[in-house]
């Protein structure tokens, strides 16, 4: 009898009597560890009239390491059990190991296709534990940065379930579109994927000079794109027949799940952030919500195509409305001085030095900031103790409660359809692993 | 010769009473190679093609590195799969794992045997018919071997032992089977029209008249969405779904045996193409000009010939290309139900259809030729206006409604722990079928 690992650990005797996975002892009375033997009484499951089936770890279609274990019985999927961890970095221990400026890096490498928008959320969150005011400018470029990576983002959704479904061509116009937006960020901070584009108290970098210029041109062909896409899509037979009716979640599930984000909207439960809790006065923007209302694949895909326009809409505002003025808030505690000072008065290297070694200090006391990412609500929560490095960090990731609906969502549909469901979610596994 | 090859020789071609069993034997065996080298070039210059036919649409270069315009990439694609490993895995049952891909080739390249693809070419022995065996019972032939094809990817999937291409391979043969019915049916009508399930009937026929296309629109629509699932290309790819199955029914290949599926979609492409052009677009036919048809045959009608019949192949693989990089993929059951809701009646009514339709212009005298067609083609347009105005409006296609009831999921979910329960650790498993000796590898 050979030894068996992973897959016992989810069949029968792996589930209790409510169909949950028991945990598997993987270490026995000698504290040597072994494989788990299974009993002798579920050998082999191809005799058997369910198959199961490892969906993952290594899977073109779970976006990243998502392992889900699906029991078919023919193609349609009698259980499914989701598996996260495999992307674990421990990005939340690391950070409290990090001055706030220095925890920024790791927020561009959780949700890494929305790293702009990581960086605002958590500058947003660590001056609300340092009780700063940012200045105008600031305020209006950060709305730029988040605005354009939750475009980012959905561009890399909308490619990917593309590809899920069957449709390749969309996957390269979205990803071109992808690096016009990855060309603005080039030139504004250096870097195109981690960005790491804020500072507690400002911003890393102030646009450069005819970079609006850009970002109007961009706000301009980007539509196009989208109106090309919808062509494609949105009245296609088949694609219609594929998303149609797909994991629906009714707005109480969605609620009593915690979902939220386009997967909530799509559900018919008008919340967004942006709306409902404004930050960086997004009040004063004139956007929609799009809502939905059947809470199926197609739904969301509809719901975030809409989001994509609005994001546009919100952009227009911002480039519009740009005020003058310094990015970086007058405050020497928390904001370095320029370089040309440090480098040339003995006051102002100090200063620098003493910054940059020991960090800026918030007073005592936790912050809990929330925004709109891409996904859906984004929590940084953060507790300081009063010296320049966070005791506690935690992030409350959307893609990880959302997944969490996943079992629901695809149980008695078709193999395609656990596809299909889970590009709808719009999982970033680094953020679900952390 | 003894009388019993000739007879075969004869079922062959009837051209060997003219020519001479000797010119036949050297002008078939010329033919084949000739044949089998352009197949087997194009078919290599198509895989080229379809990358770059997809940079096209989707605005990027494509290949452009090796060669001029990327024109070697082909050749440095084969010798890259010739050089590399093969791997076979641990539980595949090896016999049947080395023989699929061949088998999912074979069928492929046999089916050109029968296509017409030249007029006549005259030599100082007799006039040579441009086609490497004229069968009588030539569709028929078409037929039964692209059914064959099928063999091959359902043994790949169950000799890799793979659960993903075991799906793979059982998508493959429903899909098929399904399919091929309604390819079979929307046939008839041209064997109808024709009178004989010759190729160069069929071809002959529509030069005479008006080409199938207009005859038989609806037939060829049919035969058109048959041909795609029987190639496994998109949108009926899912035996292959990369994004559910990996690479369904060919996960576990790799170098040469891989690359042998490919040859082999394409192989299927080329065939189904031709096939297309064959019997709905005239094959070899020059359109309008009745010149290439007239009794002096030359040389030079050979060569005209041959490149009009090239070009409607062709254009026919870009179709197929065009398709794949623009639409979303079936899912299996829309598949099927696709198949068997909707085509197999709509072949079987059509045939209805046309016969009658036949029977009324023949009871009326009229003789075949462009006004039998120009009848045949009015009723079509009503049928297709119908058909795809009326019926269709994406109501073909089912969105999944298709989601369990929760009862009856309760109930799956209770099956596999009774019956693992039921069983008893020290029981014998029960009398079921023989296991075959590959799955003795699986409690690997």
């Amino acid at each position: 009898m050979s030894r068996r690992t992973v897959e016992y650990e989810l069949s029968t005797t792996g589930l209790d009597a409510q169909g949950r996975p028991r945990r598997v002892p993987l270490v026995t009375d000698g504290g040597t560890a072994v494989a788990f033997e299974p009993p002798p009484s579920v050998e082999p499951e191809l005799e058997g009239e369910h198959m199961l089936i490892n969906l993952g770890p290594q899977h073109p279609a779970t976006h990243g390491v998502l392992r889900l274990v699906l029991e078919l019985d023919g193609e349609t999927v009698v259980r499914c059990i989701p598996h996260v961890g495999y992307l674990h970095c421990g990005f939340e221990k690391i950070g409290e190991y990090r001055q706030y400026n220095q925890i920024i890096p790791w927020t561009d490498r959780e949700d890494y296709l929305n790293s702009p928008g990581n960086n605002v959320a958590f500058a947003l969150g660590a001056e609300r534990l340092f009780g700063i005011e940012i200045t105008e400018r600031c305020k209006v470029l950060r709305v730029i940065a988040a605005e354009l990576s939750r475009i980012m983002s959905h561009l890399v959704w909308l490619g990917t379930t593309c590809i899920d479904i069957g449709a390749f061509t969309p996957f390269l116009w979205s990803f071109q579109e992808r690096e016009n937006i990855y060309k603005l960020l080039e030139d504004w901070i250096g870097a195109r994927l981690t960005t790491s584009l804020t500072r507690v108290g400002g911003m890393g970098a102030d646009i450069p000079a005819g970079w609006t210029q850009g970002l109007n041109n961009f706000i301009r062909t980007f539509p196009k794109t989208i109106d090309e896409v919808d062509r494609m899509l949105t009245r296609n037979a088949i694609w219609v027949g594929r998303t149609v009716g797909l994991g629906v979640m009714t707005p109480e599930e969605a609620v009593n799940y915690g979902l939220s984000g386009p997967m909530l909207r799509a559900s018919g439960v008008a919340y967004d952030v942006r709306r409902d809790f404004p930050y960086l006065d997004y009040e004063t923007y004139d956007f929609d919500v799009p809502v939905s209302t059947h809470g199926d694949v197609y739904d969301r895909y509809l719901v975030r195509m809409e989001e994509m326009r609005q994001s546009v809409r919100i952009l227009q505002q911002a480039s519009a409305r740009l005020p003058d003025g310094p990015i970086n808030i007058d405050d020497p505690r928390v904001i370095l001085p320029p370089k040309n000072k440090a480098m040339n008065e003995m006051e102002s290297m100090i200063h620098h030095f003493k910054l940059v070694m020991e960090g800026p200090r918030p007073p005592i006391g936790e912050a809990y900031v929330a925004v709109e990412s891409p996904k859906g609500e984004k929590g940084y929560y953060m507790v300081s103790d009063g010296t320049s490095k966070p005791v506690r960090w935690r992030i409350r990731p959307p893609s990880f409660v959302n997944l969490s609906a996943i079992p629901k969502m695809v149980e008695g549909h078709l193999l395609s359809d656990v596809i299909a469901i889970n590009a709808s979610i719009d999982i970033v596994m680094g953020e679900i692993d952390r | 010769m003894s009388a019993p090859v000739l007879m075969l020789l004869q079922v062959a071609s009837r051209q060997v009473e003219a020519t001479g069993t000797g010119v036949f034997l050297i002008s078939t065996l010329v033919k084949m190679l000739v044949v089998f080298t352009i197949y087997m070039v194009g078919v290599a210059m198509l895989t080229l093609a379809e990358r770059k036919i997809s940079a096209w649409i989707q605005d990027r270069h494509g290949p452009n590195r090796v060669g001029p315009h990327g024109l070697l990439q082909p050749a440095a694609d084969g010798l890259k799969n010739i050089m590399k490993e093969e791997t076979y895995p641990d539980a595949a049952y090896k016999p049947l794992f080395i023989i699929a891909p061949a088998m999912a080739f074979i069928p492929a390249l046999t089916a050109w045997a029968v296509i017409p693809f030249a007029s006549p070419l005259p030599t100082r022995w007799g006039l040579i018919p441009m086609v490497v065996a004229d069968l009588p019972i030539g569709f028929l032939f078409i037929l039964a071997l692209t059914s064959l094809g099928v063999y091959g990817i359902v043994l790949a999937g169950w000799a890799s032992n793979n659960k993903y291409s075991l799906l793979g391979g059982l998508r493959s043969s429903a899909q098929m089977v399904s399919y091929e019915i309604a390819m079979g049916l929307s046939t008839i009508p041209v064997l109808l029209l024709a009178g004989n399930v010759t190729l160069s009937v069929i071809i002959d026929q529509q030069a005479h008249g008006l080409y199938n296309i207009l005859n038989l629109t609806i037939a060829f629509f049919i035969f058109m969405v048959a041909a795609f699932a029987e190639t496994n290309r998109l949108p009926f790819d899912l035996p292959e779904a990369e994004s559910e199955l990996i690479a369904g029914y060919h996960t576990e290949y790799s170098a040469m045996k891989f690359s042998f599926f490919f040859i082999a979609e394409y192989a299927n492409m080329v065939t189904a193409s031709a096939l297309m052009a064959t019997m709905f677009f005239g094959g070899w036919d020059i359109p309008i000009s009745g010149w290439e048809n007239a009794a002096p045959y030359t040389a030079l009608k050979t060569v005209a010939t041959a490149l009009m019949f090239a070009v409607k192949v062709m254009f026919f693989i870009f179709v197929f290309m065009w398709i794949r990089w623009t639409l979303p993929r079936f899912r299996y059951d829309q598949l099927m139900s696709l198949g068997w809701k909707f085509m197999l009646p709509l072949a079987l009514g059509y045939i209805v259809v046309i016969a009658s339709v036949m029977l009324g212009l023949d009871a009326s005298g009229i003789e075949y030729g462009p006004l039998y067609g120009l009848a045949l083609f009015g009723v079509n347009l009503a049928l297709v206006m119908i058909l795809f105005v009326m019926v269709d409006h994406g109501r073909i296609i089912s969105p999944s409604y298709g989601r369990l009831d929760p009862r009856e999921l309760e109930k799956l979910r209770g099956k596999r722990q009774r019956s693992a329960l039921a069983r008893r650790p020290d029981a014998k498993p029960a009398a079921g079928p023989t296991k075959p000796a590959a799955t003795a590898g699986v409690t690997r």
